[in-house]
């Protein structure tokens, strides 16, 4: 009515309405004392629960900790890739087979995210893929179990990736800046992950026989491997992991211990089943009155130790994937450069005359 | 920063690091998201566009080689940022004003 562009008043439009300004003035009240105690150091950083950036001081033990954790996580999310890439062509629907390779290409994308996080540390991403391919670094061993059925896109999606936010939640807190901020952007994304997978196992679920029982065949094989992605007890006398828990604690990296997030995960975990009408393949699975969690039976570990080392269904074929698919790559990497040669040569050609 | 490891022949060299801006809608800066890896400039922006704006988060990009971005240094934070520090009185809320006066 009066001409004026309007737009949602309580829509922060920059910065200063974003509260960023008041923030400022508070920290500089505050920056002034934290000088007096030297505030700046790695240390007085951590302590005041500020993030480490990449040019900052930092230990090197810190550095190299942070260095293995990002790329192992990076390998994590291409690797990743092959289980659900696998049922691309053979997903049941044009739907699913959109979904799918959406979320695939999200876990390529949470790949790069993260190399590029870790390449604020001073490695290059060509050396951290050298090393997955050559063995030196591994993924998380979840990946090396097989894809038998389309129920099992479906538990990927609820258990593992379920439990892989019940991890990266608490991560985009994580003192080192860029890990952090690129835990933010996987998580907002992981959570339509989990659900496309519940909504297959629910679609299963409410199936013929035969689909039920895939989608109860998939929840059973996925169990238990999923509770495995927390890692190793690292509590109470079970604990297993000596002082990496405590040192990545204390570092700000990890924010929770393995056991409690696990707990987290089969508390969270076990209404969903219900709903599913799934039964999860733990006889000494019951709900714990006095502690308010439910118990769970004792996990293989001896499975887990077998799989890292090399002995899962798929380790050979998820490596030589991954290794023959940068081998294919190859002459698009060489095109591209060849492309991006020849321009600036044009260029330069240009600048001369 | 990043020590760019060249191995190999030139094809398996590390393509530059390109820093990558979007704009989240009209009327808002260019904020940095994150960095990539590309040949060039085209590249980068398509890059750029597959890794960051998978979910329509931006409606412009800007990328810039990493190379070309001078930063201030940490180790001079403090001495660098000081002249800012004591002069608080350069906020509005510094002001000691009645709290029943409106529209100030």
């Amino acid at each position: 009515m009066y001409g004026n562009d309007f737009i949602d008043p309580d829509e922060p439009l920059n910065a200063a309405e974003f509260g960023d300004v008041d923030d400022a003035v508070a920290a500089a009240a505050t920056t002034a004392a934290q000088r007096a105690e030297g505030g700046s150091s790695f240390e007085a950083l951590l302590a005041a629960d500020q993030r480490i950036e990449p040019r900052d001081e930092m230990p090197e033990a810190y550095r190299k900790t942070l260095i293995r954790q990002i790329a192992q996580h990076a390998h994590s999310e291409i690797i990743g890739m092959q289980p659900e890439g696998n049922w691309i062509s053979r997903a049941p629907s044009l739907r699913r087979k959109a979904i799918l390779m959406a979320k695939v290409q999200d876990e390529a994308g949470h790949g790069l995210y993260l190399y590029a996080a870790a390449e604020t540390l001073g490695v290059d991403r060509a050396e951290l893929l050298d090393l997955l391919h050559s063995g030196k670094q591994k993924y998380s061993s979840i990946f090396n179990y097989p894809t038998l059925t389309w129920a099992d896109n479906g538990a990927i999606g609820w258990l593992v990736d379920g439990a892989a936010i019940m991890n990266q939640v608490p991560l985009c807190r994580c003192s080192y800046g860029p890990y952090a901020r690129a835990m933010i952007r996987v998580c907002k994304e992981e959570s339509f992950h989990q659900r496309q997978g519940f909504e297959i196992l629910w679609t299963l679920s409410r199936g013929t026989a035969a689909q039920k029982d895939m989608a109860q065949d998939a929840a059973n094989r996925w169990w238990w491997p999923a509770l495995m992605m927390f890692g190793p007890p690292d509590t109470g006398d079970a604990a297993t992991t000596g002082g990496h828990t405590a040192q990545s604690m204390a570092w700000g990296i990890k924010r929770f211990s393995n056991d409690d997030l696990r707990q987290k995960f089969v508390d969270m975990t076990v209404p969903q089943a219900a709903k599913l009408g799934l039964t999860l393949p733990d006889p000494d699975l019951r709900f714990n009155e006095e502690t308010g969690h439910w118990d769970f039976g004792a996990i293989d570990w001896s499975e887990l130790w077998r799989v890292l080392k090399g002995d899962g269904a798929c380790n050979a074929e998820r490596i030589e994937r991954r290794v023959g698919a940068h081998h294919e790559g190859a002459w698009v990497r060489e095109a591209a450069n060849a492309y991006a040669a020849r321009h600036d040569l044009g260029q330069q050609q240009e600048y001369v005359a | 920063m990043s020590t760019p490891a060249v191995k190999g022949n030139s094809s398996e060299r590390s393509w530059p690091l390109w820093e990558v801006f979007v704009r989240g809608k009209r009327g808002l800066s260019h904020v940095h998201v994150g960095s990539l890896h590309a040949p060039d400039a085209e590249m980068a922006l398509r890059n750029g566009r597959d890794v960051y704006t998978r979910r329509q988060e931006g409606v412009s990009l800007w990328v810039v080689r990493s190379m070309d971005i001078t930063a201030s240094s940490p180790d001079e934070r403090d001495s660098f940022f000081d002249p800012a520090a004591d002069k608080i009185y350069r906020h509005p809320t510094f002001y000691d004003i009645p709290e029943d006066v409106e529209y100030l």
